[in-house]
C-alpha cells in the first residue's frame, strides 16, 4: 500500500473507531453531560431590547422577562376565557369608588360620579428575591457593593464576576417603587403617558422628576412621594386612579407592574457600571421562578431555576377537556418543572426546523417554507400533521390569535374616507370585493380566520355564528358564513357614484393608493392579488411600497389613502381594540393609534360608556352597537385574525396555547430521557457518502496519476 | 519604508472622514432621529415627548451638520455630525443607541468572526492552490478541462444555495456535524467544521479558476523551460520554481483580506447563527443603531486601508525587485 493509501485508511479507521465510541450524536449542538439534564430548548431569533420590566414592551422580551418578574397578578394557565388570578398578591383586587366628597360609592356607581378609584393590592408574604450582588451584605450589616466605583470594577466585567450574592423578602414598598420610575425621566417606560392618565399624580412626579439634576446618577424614588400610591404595610399597597378603569386590573398582571428593589436601582446606576454593560435593562432582578443567568443575546439566553422560588403549585382545574389531554396530570405539584431553559439564537428559520426535527428544540413555529412538510389539511379543512412529524410523535397546537390584520381607509381623505353615504357605500363595496378566504388560502396556508370586526375570538363582545357576522359583507349559508356576490358590491359602487369603477359624472376610471410597508420582491405576489381583488369593481389601485419608516411618517401626516397594519391584544378585553377607531386616538390629531383617523360621535360615546363597564349581558348589549357602528361606516376591512401553529416533541408535557401569559415556563415539563433516546435514534452519523465520495474521486484521478507516473518513467530512447 | 508607510496612513485621513461622510449622509436620509426614537421605544404607545427625550439624550436632537443657532465654531462643533464623528478618529466608538459600549461589544464579537474566517482562510488557501495547480499540472487533459467546466459552474452558483445545501446535506441527511450554533473554547469546533467546509466548498469554483491561471502564466515562461531543459520533474517545476513566483498576484489577493477576517461574514453568520461582527452589522442596521452601523464602517474601512498597507509590504518580501520608497 502506498504512503497515501495508509494515511486514508488510517483516518477512516479513526472515524470509525471515534463514532464506535461515542454514543453521541455528531450533529448534536449541545454538551454530551447534559443529553439527560432536566432543560428546555428553545429558540429566539432577535435581540431583547429592553429586559427592564418598566421599559419592556415587546413579546420577545417577555419570553425572558415573564420567568423573572412577577407582576401582582397572572392569567390562568388553563381556563377559557381568559381569567385573572393572584400571582403574588392574596387576591384580586377589586376596585373601590369614592366620589368628589371622599364617600364610598357603590361598585355599580355611574363612572361620572366616580372622582377615585382605589385598588388594595396585599401581596403574600414569605417572597424572595432571586440572589443578587445588590442585596449582598457583610457580617456587620453593609451593603458590599454599593461604594463601587471605575476603579473597583476593573476586573468586573459581568454580574457573574460579584463573588456574593444576597437576597431579602418582597415588600409592597418595592410595587411603589416600579410605578415610581414609570415617571423616570431616563427610564422611557412606554405606558408613562397612558398611566399619568389614570394614576393618581404620576403625572406631578414625572415633572418633578424632571428637574432634578440630569446629571445625577441614582435617584431614589423612595424620597419623592406618589399620591396615588400609598404603601399601608409591608405586605399592603394602595393604587388611586383619577377615574373608574376596569381594564387596569389587567395592567396589574404584565411587567411593568413588577416589583422593583431600591437596592438593585441604586447597584445598577453606580459609576462604571454602564461603562461595562451592566445595567438593569441587561440582568434583570426578580422572584420569579427562574433567573436570567446567561444573557449573551449573540449566542443564547440561559434562565435557571431561582433557588429561592417559593414554589407556587400547578393549577388543580381547567376548561373541559384539559384532563382529557392530559394537562390536570401535575395537578398541585410544586413549579417549576424544569431546571434550565436554553434558548439558542437562531436567525434564520431553516435552520431552526431543522435542528426541531432533529430533537435539538423542543418546541417549533412553522414558517410557510416548512408548512406543507409539516400540515396538511383534511376534506373537513382541518389541519392535521403529515406522516413524517406524525412517524415523529410531533404534536400540534392551533389557536386563534387575540390579534387583528385589518386594511384600514384614511377617513380624511377626500375619496375614500369621510361620513358621506357615497365614501360608505364605495368602502363596503370594496370590503365585499376583497375576498379574505382567498388571502388566507393563498398568503397564510389557512392559517387565518375572516375578521367579522374589530373584536377577535376569546375576547368578551366577541359573538360566535350567524349572530356574530358582518351582514353588510356576509350571507349565513348552510352553517357558515358566506361572502356577498361580487354583484352586489357592483351594485353598491354604482350607488356610490363610481359604476363599473369609473366617475358617473366625469367618466374618469377610479383609482385609489394603497401605501405598503413590505417593499421586498416576496410581496409582489400579494399585490398583484390585491389589485386583482380591486379590479373586480374596475377600481384601478396603485401599490405604493415604501420602507417603514416613510409609511410611519405618512400614516402621521394623514397622505396615506389605503393601509395594511395590525394589532395584538395588551389584555384580553374589547377596549383594546375599540380604542384603535376611537375618535381623540386619533393619528393625525392626536398622533394616537387610531390609525384610520375614524371619528363617530356615537361610537365615541358608547366607547366611554363600554369602557368603563363590567363584563355582561349591558356590556355586550353596549359592544354590538358599537360594532354595528363601525360594520356600517366600514373604516376598515376587517382582515383576518391569524391563527397561530405551533409543534412541539412528546417529551414536551403541558403544552397549551395562552395567548396571554406571559409567565408560561413555570408550567411545562419535560421528558429529558425520552428526548435523549430519541435524539440518538434520529441523529446517527451517516458516513457511507463520505466514503463513496472518495472512492469515486480516487477512480476519477487514478487514470491521470498512472498516465503521469507513465510519462515520467518513460525513457527517452 | 517607515516614510511610504506613514504617508500612507496620512493619506488614508481625508478617505476615511469621506467614508464617514458618506455612511452619515446615507443613513441618515433613510433614517431620520424620529424614526430611530420610534424603532428604540417600541411601536405602540410612543408619545411625541417620549421621542424628544430620547433624541435628546443622544444627542439627536441638534441640527444634523450645520447649527445656525449656535456660536462660531460650535456652529460646526455642536451638530450631530460632528459630535458623532471626530471621536472615531481616536477610535472611541461610544456608546451605542440602548446603551452599550461598542468597543466592548466589537473586542467580544471579533473573536467568533475571526474563528471562522482564519481556519478558513489557511485550509482554503491549501485546497485552492493545490487544486489550481493539479489543474495547471494536467493542463490540456480530460481533467482540467473537466475541472474548469466544473470551477465555472460553482462560481455560477450562489453562496446561499452552498449554505442552506450544506446544511441540509451534511447537517441534517448525513448528521455529520451541528446545523448552526456556536461555542467557546474547543468546544467551538465541531460548530466552525460546517461554515469552513461550506466556505471552503463555496470559493473552489472562483479562486482556484483564477490561480489556475496564475499558474499556467507562469508555466509558459522561459525560466520553466529552463528548469525542464535541466531535467526537472514536473513536480519539482511547478513546486519549486512556478509556485514561488505566482506568489505575488496570490498575495495581493491574501494579504488585503487579513485585517477583514475580524470584521466577519454578514450570511454565512446569519444562517450559522454565530454571534461574530457580521451578524452585529446586520443586527444594528435592522435596529437602526447609528452609533454601531458609523463604528462598524469606519473600522472596516480603516482595516481595508491596513490591508492595502500590508500588501505593499508583502511585496517586498516576495520580490526583492520591488521597493517602498
Amino acid at each position: 500500500m502506498s504512503l497515501s493509501g495508509k494515511v486514508i485508511a488510517t483516518l477512516s479507521l479513526a472515524i470509525v473507531l471515534c463514532t464506535a465510541c461515542s454514543d453521541s450524536a455528531w450533529n448534536n449542538p449541545y454538551p454530551d453531560s447534559d443529553a439527560n439534564s432536566n432543560i428546555y430548548y428553545d429558540t429566539f431569533s432577535e435581540r431583547p431590547k429592553h429586559l427592564d420590566p418598566v421599559s419592556s414592551y415587546s413579546a420577545n422580551e417577555y419570553v425572558f422577562l415573564g420567568q423573572v418578574y412577577e407582576p401582582p397578578l397572572q392569567y390562568h394557565f388553563l381556563k377559557r376565557p381568559y381569567e385573572l388570578v393572584p400571582l403574588t398578591a392574596e387576591q384580586v383586587p377589586v376596585a373601590s369608588y369614592y366620589d368628589a366628597e371622599g364617600n364610598l360609592l357603590a361598585d355599580d356607581a355611574e363612572p361620572d360620579v366616580i372622582h377615585r378609584a382605589v385598588y388594595r393590592i396585599s401581596i403574600k408574604p414569605g417572597i424572595r428575591y432571586q440572589p443578587h450582588p445588590a442585596f449582598a451584605k457583610s457580617a456587620d450589616g453593609n451593603y458590599l457593593y454599593h461604594d463601587l466605583n471605575p476603579r473597583k470594577l476593573e476586573d468586573i466585567h459581568a454580574l457573574s464576576d460579584f463573588n456574593s450574592a444576597g437576597s431579602r423578602e418582597l415588600t409592597a414598598q418595592d410595587y411603589a417603587y416600579q410605578i415610581k420610575r414609570m415617571a423616570h425621566p431616563k427610564v422611557h417606560s412606554p405606558i408613562a403617558g397612558l398611566m399619568e392618565k389614570y394614576i393618581l399624580g404620576l403625572d406631578e412626579l414625572a415633572k418633578t422628576l424632571s428637574e432634578v439634576d440630569a446629571d445625577k446618577q441614582f435617584i431614589n424614588l423612595n424620597d419623592y412621594d406618589l399620591s396615588g400610591v400609598n404603601v399601608i404595610d409591608e405586605y399592603t399597597f394602595e393604587i388611586t386612579l383619577k377615574e373608574k378603569y376596569p381594564q387596569f386590573r389587567y395592567w396589574l398582571s404584565m411587567s411593568f407592574f413588577a416589583p422593583m428593589p431600591w437596592e438593585a436601582d441604586y447597584f445598577y446606576s453606580q459609576s462604571g457600571m454602564e461603562d461595562k454593560n451592566i445595567t438593569l435593562d441587561w440582568y434583570p432582578v426578580g422572584t420569579g421562578p427562574f433567573m436570567l443567568s446567561e444573557n449573551n443575546p449573540n449566542r443564547r439566553m440561559v434562565l435557571e431555576r431561582n433557588p429561592n422560588f417559593r414554589g407556587e403549585l400547578y393549577p388543580a382545574e381547567g376548561e373541559a377537556g384539559d384532563k382529557q389531554a392530559g394537562l390536570l396530570e401535575d395537578a398541585g405539584k410544586p413549579m417549576p418543572f424544569i431546571d434550565k431553559a436554553i434558548y439558542s439564537l437562531e436567525k434564520e428559520s431553516i435552520p431552526a426546523w431543522n435542528k426541531f426535527l432533529q430533537g435539538y428544540y423542543d418546541t417549533s413555529g412553522i414558517v410557510s417554507d416548512s408548512f406543507d412538510q409539516a400540515v396538511t389539511f383534511n376534506t373537513q379543512g382541518d389541519a392535521e400533521l403529515t406522516e413524517e412529524m406524525q412517524s415523529k410523535d410531533i404534536r400540534l397546537l392551533t389557536a386563534v390569535q387575540t390579534s387583528t390584520f385589518y386594511m384600514g381607509f384614511n377617513m380624511a381623505d377626500d375619496v375614500i374616507g369621510g361620513d358621506s353615504e357615497r365614501a360608505r357605500l364605495l368602502r363596503r363595496a370594496i370590503a365585499i370585493a376583497v375576498d379574505y378566504e382567498e388571502y388566507i388560502s393563498i398568503f397564510a396556508n389557512g392559517r387565518g380566520q375572516p375578521s367579522q370586526g374589530p373584536i377577535p375570538p376569546g375576547i368578551f363582545g366577541y359573538i360566535e355564528g350567524e349572530p356574530g357576522i358582518n351582514p353588510y359583507v356576509y350571507d349565513w349559508n348552510n352553517g357558515k358564513a358566506v361572502r356577498k356576490d361580487i354583484r352586489i358590491a357592483k351594485t353598491l359602487m354604482e350607488q356610490a357614484g363610481y359604476p363599473n369603477g369609473r366617475n358617473k359624472d366625469t367618466g374618469q376610471p377610479l383609482v385609489l393608493n394603497l401605501d405598503s410597508p413590505a417593499a421586498g420582491p416576496g410581496s409582489k405576489a400579494s399585490f398583484d392579488w390585491l389589485r386583482k381583488q380591486y379590479a373586480k369593481l374596475g377600481i384601478n389601485l396603485v401599490i405604493r411600497a415604501t420602507d417603514y419608516n416613510r409609511f410611519q411618517e405618512k400614516m402621521r401626516k394623514g397622505t396615506a389613502q389605503i393601509f395594511q397594519w395590525g394589532w395584538n391584544a395588551d389584555y384580553p378585553d374589547p377596549e383594546n381594540f375599540f380604542f384603535l377607531l376611537y375618535g381623540p386616538n386619533s393619528k393625525i390629531e392626536h398622533n394616537g393609534e387610531n390609525a384610520a383617523n375614524y371619528q363617530n360621535e356615537e361610537f365615541d360615546r358608547l366607547f366611554n360608556q363600554m369602557k368603563s363597564m363590567d363584563n355582561g349581558p349591558e356590556r355586550q348589549e353596549v359592544i354590538n352597537q358599537m360594532v354595528e357602528v363601525v360594520r356600517r361606516d366600514s373604516p376598515w376591512l376587517w382582515g383576518f385574525h391569524p391563527v397561530g401553529f405551533s409543534l412541539h416533541h412528546d417529551w414536551y408535557k403541558n403544552a397549551k396555547p395562552n395567548l396571554m401569559a406571559n409567565n408560561k415556563l413555570k408550567y411545562k415539563r419535560i421528558d429529558p430521557e425520552l428526548r435523549s433516546t430519541k435524539q440518538q435514534h434520529w441523529n446517527k452519523p451517516i458516513l457511507w457518502p463520505i466514503v463513496i465520495a472518495f472512492v469515486l474521486l480516487a477512480l476519477l484521478l487514478a487514470p491521470a496519476y498512472f498516465s503521469y507516473r507513465r510519462k515520467e518513467t518513460r525513457s527517452v530512447l | 519604508m517607515i516614510s511610504y508607510i506613514v504617508r500612507r496612513i496620512m493619506y488614508a485621513v481625508p478617505i476615511l472622514i469621506g467614508v464617514n461622510v458618506i455612511t452619515f449622509m446615507l443613513f441618515f436620509v433613510v433614517n431620520t432621529p424620529d424614526d430611530m426614537a420610534r424603532m428604540h421605544l417600541g411601536m405602540k404607545r410612543v408619545t411625541p415627548e417620549a421621542i424628544e427625550k430620547w433624541k435628546e439624550e443622544r444627542g439627536y436632537d441638534k441640527p444634523v451638520v450645520w447649527n445656525a443657532e449656535a456660536n462660531a465654531v460650535e456652529k460646526i462643533t455642536d451638530t450631530i455630525f460632528f459630535e458623532n464623528s471626530v471621536k472615531l478618529f481616536v477610535f472611541d466608538f461610544g456608546q451605542s443607541d440602548d446603551g452599550r459600549d461598542i468597543s466592548h461589544d466589537i473586542s467580544q464579537r471579533m473573536w467568533p468572526s475571526l474563528a471562522i474566517a482564519l481556519p478558513g482562510l489557511i485550509v482554503g488557501l491549501l485546497v485552492y492552490i493545490t487544486v489550481g495547480l493539479t489543474l495547471s499540472f494536467f493542463r490540456a487533459t480530460y481533467i482540467d478541462v473537466s475541472g474548469v467546466i466544473l470551477c465555472v459552474i460553482m462560481m455560477s452558483i450562489s453562496s446561499m444555495f452552498y449554505i442552506i445545501g450544506g446544511q441540509v446535506l451534511i447537517g441534517k441527511f448525513l448528521q455529520l456535524a451541528p446545523i448552526s450554533g456556536y461555542d467557546t473554547g474547543l468546544n467551538a469546533v465541531k460548530f466552525l467544521v460546517l461554515p469552513v467546509l461550506v466556505g471552503l466548498i463555496g470559493g473552489i469554483g472562483s479562486t482556484s479558476r483564477w490561480y489556475r491561471t496564475i499558474f499556467l502564466e507562469e508555466i509558459n515562461k522561459d525560466y520553466v523551460r529552463t528548469a525542464r531543459a535541466k531535467g526537472l520533474s514536473e513536480v519539482r517545476v511547478l513546486y519549486q520554481h512556478v509556485f514561488r513566483n505566482a506568489l505575488i498576484p496570490i498575495l495581493t489577493g491574501v494579504v488585503v483580506l487579513l485585517p477583514m477576517l475580524f470584521m466577519g461574514s454578514l450570511v454565512t453568520e446569519s444562517f450559522f447563527a454565530i454571534p461574530g461582527l457580521g451578524s452585529y452589522t446586520i443586527d444594528a442596521i435592522n435596529a437602526q443603531d447609528f452609533a454601531i452601523v458609523r463604528s462598524m464602517v469606519f473600522l472596516g474601512s480603516v482595516l481595508y486601508i491596513i490591508g492595502l498597507i500590508l500588501t505593499d509590504i508583502s511585496y517586498t518580501f516576495v520580490d526583492p525587485r520591488v521597493r517602498l520608497d
